[in-house]
Parts: structure tokens; C-alpha cells; sequence
């Protein structure tokens, strides 16, 4: 490449007035090059690190599958997603129980976590004085930042005694006997167990759903919401008719991203769901899913079988959240185009 | 249900009467009073964790706690030694995480525009973000325990960098994306090449902001057991060996918490104060920063 | 530049709507010598995507003058300034075509040249005053160090300097190290008009310089340009059509995309050769 016409003044510079540059050209000429040459590598080098990012994720689900072959080739895929089995002396193993307890967990999770992140979010954008909102929704961005492992002490110590003592008896006497759905309710209040655990999910999930809920229900353009109102709309009813179905993209996003995160989630779960390796229909009763076993499992697994079943849970726990998450992901960004925004 | 006014209308006594408009009246106070209630459990939630925490920690918080290491069961000690392998493994983490997070977040937010690589990457990032932190820790053990053949306090740190890498990304990358065109124009205008524009002028005006997102992340990564669980594993004694099992905060409290005796569970609570207190403050730290990115 | 006498019969637009009776600028003063071309414009368009700005520009830019570019909104006076110092490549869906001719030797659009150097020669100030978030002495020191090493009494030399130049040492002398953001609308404006003069450019771009300050500032820094342009040659784009009356040397008049006409100040204003150029300055439009 030749190089670049000369823009430092020429010599006869008699034509140009005012400050001409004092310094010779050649050294010039020398450091915009030397800029150039700087220019290109910091963006190789910050493009560098964002590949590395990139391929974060596909070396994890790549080493999560070479570990788990072992497992998988001796069990056969479904034959390890349906088997109850989970016996490192016979090694026998499969994940039926752990996936069970995962989406169980997770369900409760949800049951629970929808309606209140719904109301929190609701109270936040329409009832909320002025005022208030900032710290409201400070304060439940808190509960996000609670570690998990806190939830985790607070549930066994706190929230498990209490459901034992006074919860669980009532519900399995009044519940217990119904058809069908008695059979969830059954067994001795230990207060441990997979309602429990999905109990304690609800509450970490609350502020993820609320706080997507919170930020859809504010874009709602307020001329929507003033003219309903003006036909006489009560609140529930502009809410009803007008925010949500206007926000609805946002509200099944925010959704998928809290049954993401619940559905991953470890330490809490791993201190209140009991570590049980049998499937239990009871939600009284204790289970396992698939983080929790990780937990309490892993560091002691010995042998290849063992520990390549364990890695396959993650692998198929991997494979799960990331379907839900991207999902989540997709219905955001479609959300934020339909905005405008730049995403 | 105030009695329409005196003067108004048949008409109007009518439909404030009907069953009709009573019943969405009705429906409408429900679903508002269940609104209020919702947010009532929030904070009750809330606040009855914090409290909880509080109470029993404080009790648990003597000096001892941070003089003497973790003690063997059925006897009293403290927890020297985790809160120092949890400060090793968390500074190591974050001088490697948060490099790579921000230079990742400089590439998406200088060059990243409309190409598709940059698309995705976000869209990995963002689902890292979210991700089971025990699949990373699962991920470290993998490429990193299983080939050293021992666990040790390096996997632990390089587990902690990989959940603070996305969340330095995206902080890095929005703050950077808010210094205003007219600044980096200027800059260029001078002369200034691309580079220089970015590292000498839009770093310095979102200074504030980076910081923020580095300390959000110190945060999140403070409270993390489960990728800490195989990597890092567990020490009984005081040790700074990062190439060896290292005693770390949340892994002791697991442990000392789902066992039998008291003077461990106690620990326990101790521990858990320590680290919802750390958590807690670095939030704050984090707040009062970004106000100040915002105001300058 | 005084408007003493009504326009000269023999031009045609006398018989038109007289001018604006509230143009009081002196055109008196005329510097002696013949002035020489320092950028020539020759055959420039421009394009924003698939969008045709600028239709085929010529214009000569004359040394130690101030030449106007005034138009409505959106008519390229701002897209052809900025061609000068190739702002336009920081943005991927935007060209230029043609020549630019610096000094009669160098083509400023030609893809080969080092940008950052062009860009000591020719100096740039925008419309909203711009201060890096340093000191005040470090707005002005950041473009010094881009091109030159100088010791510490050397840089403050420079940088006292520069503020000078600008109207502002006497305001700034004691807070150098203090916040640039921390000084008024006008005081920041100078202080970019410092930074851009600390790097001995031959050429000053003035985009819209006063149009975010309030009067007095403005009146400022219009007197400041006044002394500028003894050293510099300035181009300063202004949609206020008094501000170049009063500044201006030459006045370049643009109309979506094309130039209409190109004149030295006192003809533009008082005898303008084209229709539009006086429905313009009469107001009719724009």
C-alpha cells in the first residue's frame, strides 16, 4: 500500500497562513500510521473478548456432552429421562425423579409467583402515590438481591418449621381426602419438601416477573389508558381491557424469565426439598431436583457412571432453561421493537 | 357507596343502583384490595427475611468470628478463613471477570451495530446472564478441576469470573452507548483517532457507570454457592493456598447449616449476615455511583 | 459594513420589496489585500444512504476570510462543512464525491489521506458546546498531545496560549483544574474554540456556534472570530442570516442540497444577483 498523500504543508508554504505545523513530516507520517496500527488492534483485541463471550456458551454445552456420553450411551437417552432409578451401588441411574421435582418445583413456583408479581406490578404503575414508587420497587428489587443460599437458611429454619406446624396439618386434613387432588397433599408434616421449595422459588422470582410486568405496564401510552377511563372504565377494567392485552408480549416475556431462573435455581431449593430418590406425587412430601441433587451429590460422586449421570442432568437442565430463556428473550426484543426502542 | 346527590337525575340514581354497575364496582375493589395485598406480602416477605437474618445473626456475631477458622463439629470457632478464601476467590474473580467483561462490552458497543455476530452475542450474553450458576460451576469442573486432577481455589475464582462476565457486558456496553455523539465527534474533530476516542474521551464520561456494573457484580458474585460447590470445594483451616480446596462463606454455611450441631448452625447464621450484609452494601455503593454517572 | 445607501438602481432586484430595514451591519471595512483561495470545492455531492444532499458544489474558500454557509433547515450547509474535515466517515451509509483541494496541493477527499492529520490542519466546533469531562486545563492539553510532546512549561504556555486566543484565560486563569462542565453555555463554547485553536490549525469549521448561547455570548464570540480570522480562515455555518451579515466575508446561500449563490457579504445582502437569494434575505422564505 503506497503511502498516504502527503497532508502535512508544503514546503512553499507561502499561500497558507496561520499555524503550519513546526514538525517534520516523516516523524508524522510515522505516528498516524502507528495510530492506524492502534486503531486496528483495539478492535481485534475488544473484538477478541466478545468472542470469547460468544463462545461461552457453546463450550459449556460442548463439555457438558462429552461428559454426560458415558451416561447416556450406556442408558440410552429416554431410557435415563424415564427411569426412577438412582442407585450408585447397583449404578443404576436415571432422572426422572430430579426432572419431576425440577418442573414440579417450578410449577408451584409460578402458581405462586405470577398472581403477586401481577398485583405488585399492578399496585406499582396504578395505585402507587407518586412518591412511593421508587422505593417500592426498591424494595423488592432487594429480594433479588438476597443470595440464594439466604433463602435457603431462611426457608429451613424459618419457613419450613412453620408450614410443619401449622399449615400442612390443616391442609392435609381438609385437602387430603378430596378426589384427585388429595393425593398432592398427602403425608406427614415434616415441613420440608417440594412444596415448600416451590413456595421459597416464588418469592425469588417475584421481583424479576414484577419488575419486567412494572417496566410493560408503564409503556402503556397513557392516552390509551386516559380515554378508557373516561368512558367511566374502572381501574380493574382499564387494566384488564387495556393494559395487558397491550402488554401482553412483555408480560408472557417477563414470565419465561422468572420460570427460567426458577427452574435453575439451587441453594434454596437444595436446603428445603430433602434430597429424596423416590417419586413422591405428594407435595408434601420430600423430592429432588435436578440443581439440588448437583448440590448435594456432585463433590462425593465417585466413579465415571455416576458422576457422567450427574453431568447429563445438567446437561438436560441446561438444555431446558436455555429453551425457556432464549424464548424469553425473543418475546422482549420483539417487544422492544414494537417499541422502537433500539435493542 | 355514597347516595347520588340530591338534584341528580332519575337516570342516574339508576345506573349507580343497578346491579350491573354494582357488580363491576364490587369486581373492581377485589382486584385492587388483592393488589395492595400482594404488595403487603412483598414486603412482608422481605422484611421477615431481613429480620430473621438480622436476628439471629447478631446473636451469632461475636469477635470470634473473625479471629478464629472454622471449627471441627460440636465445638465453637469462627470464620476467618472462609471470609478470607471467599475475599481471595472473589478478588481474583473479578480482576478477571471484570477486564473481559468490559473490553467484551467496549467491542458490542463501538463496532457491535447491525451485524449479526453482534446480535448474537448479546442475545448469549443476556442468557448467560440468566443462566444456573451450578452448570458453570459444573462447566469449571470439567475444563478445570478434572484435568488438575484436585479442586481448588483457581476453579472457584474462574466459576465466579464466568457469572460476572455477562452482567459487566451489559452494563459496560449501555453506559457506553449513553456517551453522546456530540463528544465523540468532538474528539474525532480534534484528531483524536478511534481508539483514543474511546479509551481517552467515552471511558472517562462513563466512568461512573462501568464502576457501577463492576461493583453489581462483586455483589452477585459474593452470594454465590453452588458453582463454588465442586470447584473450590471446602477447607477446615486457615490456608491462602488458591491451588488447594479454600474455605469460602457459602459453602461453610451449607454445610455447618445442615448439620446436626448448634454451635455450626449458629456459624451458619453468623455467616449468612456477613454475606447478605456485603451484598446489601455494595447494592447501596452501586446506587450512589450511578447517580453520580448520571449527574455528570 | 454599514447599509448607509438604499440599493443602486441598476440592479434588478431594486424594483423588488426593499430589504429588511433592521439589517444595520457596517461593510465597510474591507481588508486590503486580494484574497487568495485556501479550499477549493469542486463538483461535490453528497449522499446519506441513497438520499442525494449536496448536488454538485463549487466554491472556493478564501484565506484569512470568514465565508458564511446560510440556508433553511436541511438544505447541506452542515453536510458540506463537514465534508472538510470528513466528519461524515464516522458514519458507515454516508459519501462524498468529487475534489476538495486544500492549499491547490492536497485532495481532502481522497481515501488515502490520514484523517487525524487532516484534522490538525482543519478544526472543528459544534453547534452545542462539547467540553470533555476533565479540567480545563486538560480539554485543552488532550488535542495538544495528540500531535506534539511538550514539556510541562511548554504545555501551559500552549494552553494559556490557546485561552487567550479565546477570550477566556482571564475568566479561567485560576480554576484550570477544575471541571470544564463547571463553566456557563458561552464560557464553554470558548473553551472548545481554545482547544480547537491549541492544535495550530490553519482552518476553523464553525458549525452553528452561538445558536445554543444566549446574546451577550454570542456577540462574544462573534467579536472573537473577528480577531480569529487574521490567523485563521474561518467557515462557519449559521441559519441566522444577521450573524453572517456581521461576521461574514463571503456568504455561500444553499438550497436543498444545491448552491444557489456565492458572493462577498456586502453583494450578497445588498445587490444579490439571483431571485432566491433575495426572496431569502427579504424573509420570503426559509
Amino acid at each position: 500500500m503506497s503511502a498516504p498523500p502527503s497532508i502535512a504543508p508544503a514546503a512553499s508554504a507561502g499561500r497558507a497562513a496561520g499555524g503550519a505545523s513546526p514538525f517534520p513530516q516523516g516523524h508524522v507520517a510515522a505516528r498516524a500510521r502507528g495510530q492506524r496500527l492502534a486503531d486496528r488492534l483495539f478492535q481485534g483485541g475488544t473484538l477478541f473478548f466478545a468472542f470469547l463471550v460468544f463462545s461461552l456458551l457453546a463450550a459449556i454445552l460442548l463439555s457438558l456432552y462429552l461428559g454426560s456420553r458415558p451416561a447416556l450411551d450406556r442408558f440410552g437417552f429416554l431410557g435415563f429421562v424415564r427411569s426412577r432409578e438412582w442407585n450408585p451401588v447397583t449404578q443404576q441411574f436415571g432422572g426422572l425423579v430430579q426432572i419431576y421435582g425440577t418442573l414440579v418445583t417450578s410449577a408451584i413456583a409460578m402458581l405462586f409467583g405470577i398472581p403477586i408479581s401481577f398485583g405488585i406490578a399492578l399496585f406499582v404503575t396504578e395505585l402507587c402515590p407518586r412518591w412511593l414508587k421508587r422505593p417500592l420497587s426498591t424494595a423488592i428489587e432487594l429480594l433479588a438481591a438476597i443470595p440464594s443460599i439466604i433463602y435457603g437458611m431462611w426457608g429451613l429454619f424459618v419457613l419450613a418449621p412453620l408450614l410443619a406446624d401449622h399449615v400442612q396439618p390443616w391442609v392435609t386434613d381438609h385437602l387430603g381426602g378430596w378426589p384427585l387432588v388429595g393425593g398432592l397433599f398427602q403425608g406427614p408434616p415434616l415441613g420440608i419438601g417440594m412444596f415448600t421449595a416451590g413456595l421459597i422459588l416464588a418469592i425469588m422470582v417475584i421481583p424479576f416477573i414484577s419488575a419486567v410486568m412494572r417496566d410493560v405496564f408503564e409503556a402503556v401510552p397513557a392516552i390509551l389508558k386516559e380515554s378508557t377511563y373516561a368512558v367511566g372504565a374502572t381501574t380493574w377494567e382499564v387494566v384488564s381491557h387495556i393494559v395487558l392485552p397491550y402488554a401482553r408480549v412483555g408480560v408472557a416475556g417477563g414470565i419465561m424469565l422468572g420460570l427460567g431462573r426458577a427452574l435453575g435455581e439451587t441453594m434454596a431449593v437444595t436446603f428445603v426439598i430433602g434430597n429424596a430418590h423416590e417419586l413422591n406425587t405428594s407435595l408434601f412430601l420430600p423430592g429432588n431436583t435436578i440443581s439440588s441433587n448437583l448440590a448435594n451429590e456432585f463433590a462425593e460422586a465417585v466413579g465415571g457412571l455416576y458422576t457422567s449421570s450427574l453431568i447429563a442432568l445438567g446437561l438436560i437442565l441446561f438444555i431446558i432453561t436455555f429453551i425457556v430463556l432464549a424464548f424469553s428473550k425473543l418475546l422482549l426484543l420483539r417487544l422492544q421493537r414494537m417499541e422502537g426502542r433500539p435493542s | 357507596m355514597p347516595p347520588p346527590a340530591a338534584g341528580h337525575s332519575a337516570a342516574y340514581t339508576e345506573v349507580y343502583s343497578s346491579a350491573l354497575y354494582r357488580r363491576r364496582r364490587w369486581t373492581n375493589r377485589v382486584a385492587l384490595t388483592l393488589s395492595v395485598a400482594t404488595m403487603a406480602i412483598g414486603l412482608v416477605f422481605l422484611a421477615w427475611i431481613l429480620t430473621t437474618l438480622a436476628v439471629r445473626g447478631l446473636v451469632a456475631l461475636r469477635p470470634v468470628v473473625f479471629l478464629q477458622s472454622t471449627p471441627p463439629p460440636g465445638s465453637a470457632g469462627g470464620l476467618i478463613n472462609a471470609i478470607a478464601g471467599s475475599l481471595l476467590m472473589t478478588a481474583v474473580g473479578i480482576l478477571v471477570g471484570a477486564p473481559v467483561g468490559i473490553l467484551a462490552g467496549t467491542w458490542l458497543a463501538e463496532f457491535g451495530k447491525g451485524n449479526w455476530f453482534a446480535e448474537t452475542a448479546r442475545f448469549v450474553n443476556d442468557i448467560l446472564l440468566s443462566a444456573p450458576s451450578i452448570i458453570i460451576g459444573l462447566f469449571v469442573y470439567a475444563v478445570m478441576v478434572a484435568r488438575m486432577g484436585h479442586f481448588s481455589g483457581w476453579a472457584g475464582a474462574m466459576a465466579l469470573a464466568i457469572i460476572a462476565i455477562p452482567i459487566v457486558v451489559r452494563t459496560t456496553e449501555d453506559m457506553l452507548r449513553l456517551v453522546p455523539v456530540s463528544l465523540r465527534e468532538a474528539a474525532a474533530a480534534l484528531g483524536a483517532s478511534r481508539w483514543k476516542v474511546v479509551v481517552l474521551i467515552a471511558f472517562r464520561s462513563a466512568r461512573s457507570g462501568i464502576l457501577t456494573g463492576v461493583l453489581l457484580a462483586v455483589a452477585r458474585v459474593s452470594g454465590e454457592t453452588a458453582p463454588l460447590l465442586f470447584t473450590a470445594l471446602n477447607n477446615q483451616f486457615w490456608s491462602a493456598n488458591m491451588n488447594a480446596p479454600i474455605a469460602n462463606l457459602p459453602v461453610v454455611i451449607f454445610q455447618f447449616a445442615m448439620s446436626p450441631y448448634a454451635d455450626w448452625v449458629k456459624l451458619a447464621w453468623a455467616g449468612s449476615l456477613l454475606i447478605t450484609l456485603s451484598v446489601l452494601v455494595l447494592n447501596v455503593v452501586a446506587r450512589i455511583v450511578f447517580r453520580q454517572q448520571k449527574a455528570g | 459594513m454599514t447599509v448607509s445607501e438604499p440599493p443602486e438602481t441598476s440592479s434588478p432586484s431594486a424594483e423588488r420589496a426593499p430589504l429588511l430595514p433592521a439589517l444595520q451591519v457596517d461593510f465597510d471595512d474591507q481588508p486590503e489585500t486580494p484574497p487568495e483561495p485556501k479550499i477549493e470545492v469542486e463538483g461535490v455531492h453528497f449522499y446519506y444512504g441513497k438520499t442525494h444532499a449536496l448536488k454538485g458544489i463549487d466554491l472556493t474558500i478564501y484565506a484569512n476570510r470568514v465565508t458564511a454557509f446560510i440556508g433553511p433547515s436541511g438544505c447541506g450547509k452542515s453536510t458540506l462543512l463537514r465534508t472538510f474535515n470528513r466528519m461524515y466517515q464516522l458514519y458507515p451509509k454516508q459519501r462524498a464525491e468529487g475534489r476538495i483541494i486544500l492549499d491547490g496541493t492536497v485532495d481532502l477527499l481522497d481515501p488515502g489521506l490520514d484523517l487525524n492529520l487532516l484534522r490538525k490542519r482543519v478544526g472543528m466546533v459544534f453547534q452545542a458546546p462539547t467540553p470533555f469531562p476533565m479540567s480545563i486545563y486538560e480539554n485543552i492539553a488532550f488535542g495538544v498531545r495528540l500531535y506534539e510532546r511538550l514539556r510541562p512549561a511548554e504545555m501551559n504556555e500552549r494552553v494559556e496560549w490557546a485561552l487567550g486566543k479565546a477570550a477566556l484565560w482571564n475568566e479561567v486563569k485560576d480554576k484550570l483544574k477544575q471541571s470544564g462542565r463547571g463553566l456557563s453555555g458561552g464560557q464553554q463554547q470558548r473553551l472548545c474554540i481554545a482547544r480547537a485553536i491549541a492544535v495550530k490549525p490553519e482552518v476553523l469549521l464553525l458549525d452553528e456556534p452561538t445558536s445554543a448561547l444566549d446574546p451577550i455570548s454570542t456577540a462574544a464570540i462573534e467579536e472573537l472570530i473577528q480577531e480569529l480570522v487574521e490567523d485563521y480562515t474561518v467557515a462557519i455555518v449559521t441559519h441566522n442570516l444577521q450573524q453572517a451579515a456581521r461576521v461574514a466575508d463571503y456568504i455561500a446561500l444553499f438550497y436543498l442540497g444545491e448552491l444557489v449563490e456565492f458572493n462577498d457579504s456586502k453583494t450578497m445582502i445588498t445587490r444579490p444577483g439571483k431571485k432566491q437569494t433575495e426572496d431569502y434575505i427579504t424573509g420570503r422564505f426559509g
